[in-house]
């Protein structure tokens, strides 16, 4: 017997084309609505440039070779400070998840680092590691850390009751018990952590970029801040938004790979 | 059931069990001095209204929850010793519990072969043995699915195959198809009995549903509530294997009857 056809999944939908239209035409708006303002009032280009002038100006520099020098220290510092917020953010959060003594220990001095205005810290970490990439590696990273291990924390605590029961009932090792319950009952909520860690970790970056060295989209924005070339800080801003979309579209890719049973993936597929 | 299969399924032994649960005010006494002994190829059904220290039972020999006092022995090993778990024993058990409790990041042949894993069967053996036991259990072309898209009834049948992939001699069944609706469960107890007829094991079964009961068993256990402890043993000797037919005639309705009277009086 076949399935009626209206039951496969098929590639196009309504429901998932839908932003491709409605998007482009809020974008389109808000740009008719700046240009029509600036027109109409005469406001200083010092103060706000008209989009066309930002268009122009993103044109020069995205074909600019230092931009794309700042455009990689700026990824190269986000994806480095991630990297390592992720590996010690879900191997500290595991071990506190399993750890009930070890959570009970260490969680006044995890809420303290959080109560901080981490971007106080800031001058402090350029003081310690020097203007270089380094320094924005560091403040990128403690910025992502916190949301990914409270997320593999409530993950790894979140394991299902019964899924444990049988891993007891098996006899399984506490590595197997890791490896084939508590990391992949923890993927999603791992995830949702990395999901908003990879956006703090590039406003870490920036802001370090902002205060000290000669590299980086923080640092170029600062420049033309300084040069009174507005039509350029916006290119710019444009041009770090667009980075921010790649890496948080990054995560939602590998959302897809490594957790296709989950009900987010999965309601996403059925176009529910 | 043949004479091989009796000799190779081993036997349970309970002897003066007793389980305290810790609580803020006052321990509670979840299930008193127990004896029992489980034959080998035998299927017991324990039997009793909620809150009779059945499922602790189950969960004592099962290896999930230390009793106070006692000794339990799995196939001549003793399973509790000083708190510490006999991991030789736990290996002769297979659990299936009141939720299918498949993983659900794994396809149903993976979960049937987790434990396959843990014991180091190449990965090709195990997805052929997992295939094996879809058949057995009847739900062959399942074997690449995610367990959510399996119904109830299905999800069981594949933690079942699951309890059955190491081949432990003994399977435990916590009220294995309470969840189920009635046509479903009928399903299943005709197939449970097939499967049980087919492998030879010793199985006990906690159940709440009298019929249930005196369908599947051997030997009925019938527990007693607050503390939990055995009140009466049936020994159910309809002729195997059992057609649905046999919950209408009056023999069965008699025992069932009777065991109801008696869960009314002590619950």
């Amino acid at each position: 017997m076949q399935p009626p056809e209206e039951l496969r999944v098929p590639s196009f939908r309504a429901a998932s084309a839908l932003p491709w239209i409605t998007t482009p035409l809020l974008i389109a708006l808000v740009l008719l609505a700046w240009h029509f303002y600036v027109s109409v009032s005469k406001i200083s280009a010092f103060i706000l440039p008209s989009p066309a002038a930002v268009w122009a100006a993103w044109k020069q520099i995205i074909v600019a070779a230092p931009t794309w020098k700042h455009t990689w220290a700026t990824v190269y510092e986000t994806l480095a400070g991630f990297f390592w917020a992720s590996i010690i953010g879900i191997a500290l959060g595991v071990a506190l998840g399993r750890v009930r003594w070890l959570e009970v220990t260490l969680n006044p001095f995890i809420v303290a680092t959080q109560v901080i205005p981490k971007v106080a810290l800031v001058p402090l970490m350029i003081v310690w590691f020097g203007f270089g990439m380094t320094s924005k590696m560091v403040i990128a990273a403690v910025l992502a850390f916190f949301p990914i291990l409270s997320n593999t924390v409530l993950g790894v605590k979140s394991v299902d009751a019964g899924h444990r029961d049988v891993m007891v009932s098996l006899n399984a090792s506490r590595w197997m018990v890791l490896r084939r319950l508590e990391l992949p009952s923890s993927l999603p909520y791992i995830l949702t952590g990395m999901e908003v860690g990879v956006v703090l970790a590039i406003i870490g970056a920036v802001v370090g970029e902002f205060l000290g060295g000669d590299v980086g989209l923080g640092y170029l924005l600062v420049a033309r801040m300084n040069a009174y070339e507005t039509d350029v800080l916006f290119a710019v801003i444009v041009h770090m938004t667009m980075v921010g979309f790649m890496f948080y579209f990054a995560i939602g890719v590998v959302r897809r790979l490594l957790i296709p049973w989950h009900e987010s993936v999965a309601s996403e597929k059925a176009g529910s | 059931m043949s004479e091989g299969a009796l000799r190779s399924a081993p036997g349970i032994q309970l002897a003066g069990v007793e389980k305290w649960y810790s609580a803020r005010r006052e321990p509670v006494f979840a299930l008193a001095e127990t004896t029992l002994s489980v034959a080998p190829g035998e299927f017991l059904v324990l039997l009793g209204p909620s809150g009779c220290g059945k499922t602790t039972l189950l969960r004592m020999i099962g290896g999930l929850v230390c009793p106070t006092r006692g000794s339990i022995r799995v196939a001549d090993h003793e399973l509790w010793r000083d708190g510490q778990r006999d991991d030789s024993a736990v290996r002769e058990l297979g659990m299936v519990f009141q939720d299918a409790n498949l993983f659900p990041w794994l396809s149903i042949e993976e979960n049937i072969a987790l434990p396959l894993e843990m014991r180091r069967v190449p990965r090709g053996e195990r997805l052929r043995r997992a295939r094996d036991l879809t058949r057995l259990v009847g739900i062959e072309g399942f074997e690449r699915r995610w367990p959510r898209e399996l119904s109830g009834g299905m999800r069981q049948r594949a933690a079942i195959a699951r309890a059955l992939s190491y081949d432990p001699r003994i399977l435990l069944m916590d009220e294995p198809f309470g969840a189920l609706d009635a046509l479903t469960r009928d399903a299943m107890n005709m197939e449970l009995q097939r499967i049980w007829g087919a492998t030879g094991k010793t199985i006990v079964l906690v159940t709440h549903s009298i019929t249930e009961a005196v369908f599947l068993a051997d030997r009925v256990v019938l527990l007693s509530p607050r503390p939990g402890k055995i009140d009466t043993v049936i020994n159910i000797d309809f002729a195997r294997p059992r057609s649905l037919d046999l919950q209408a005639s009056v023999e069965f309705l008699s025992i069932v009857s009777r065991l109801r009277h008696r869960l009314e009086q002590i619950s």
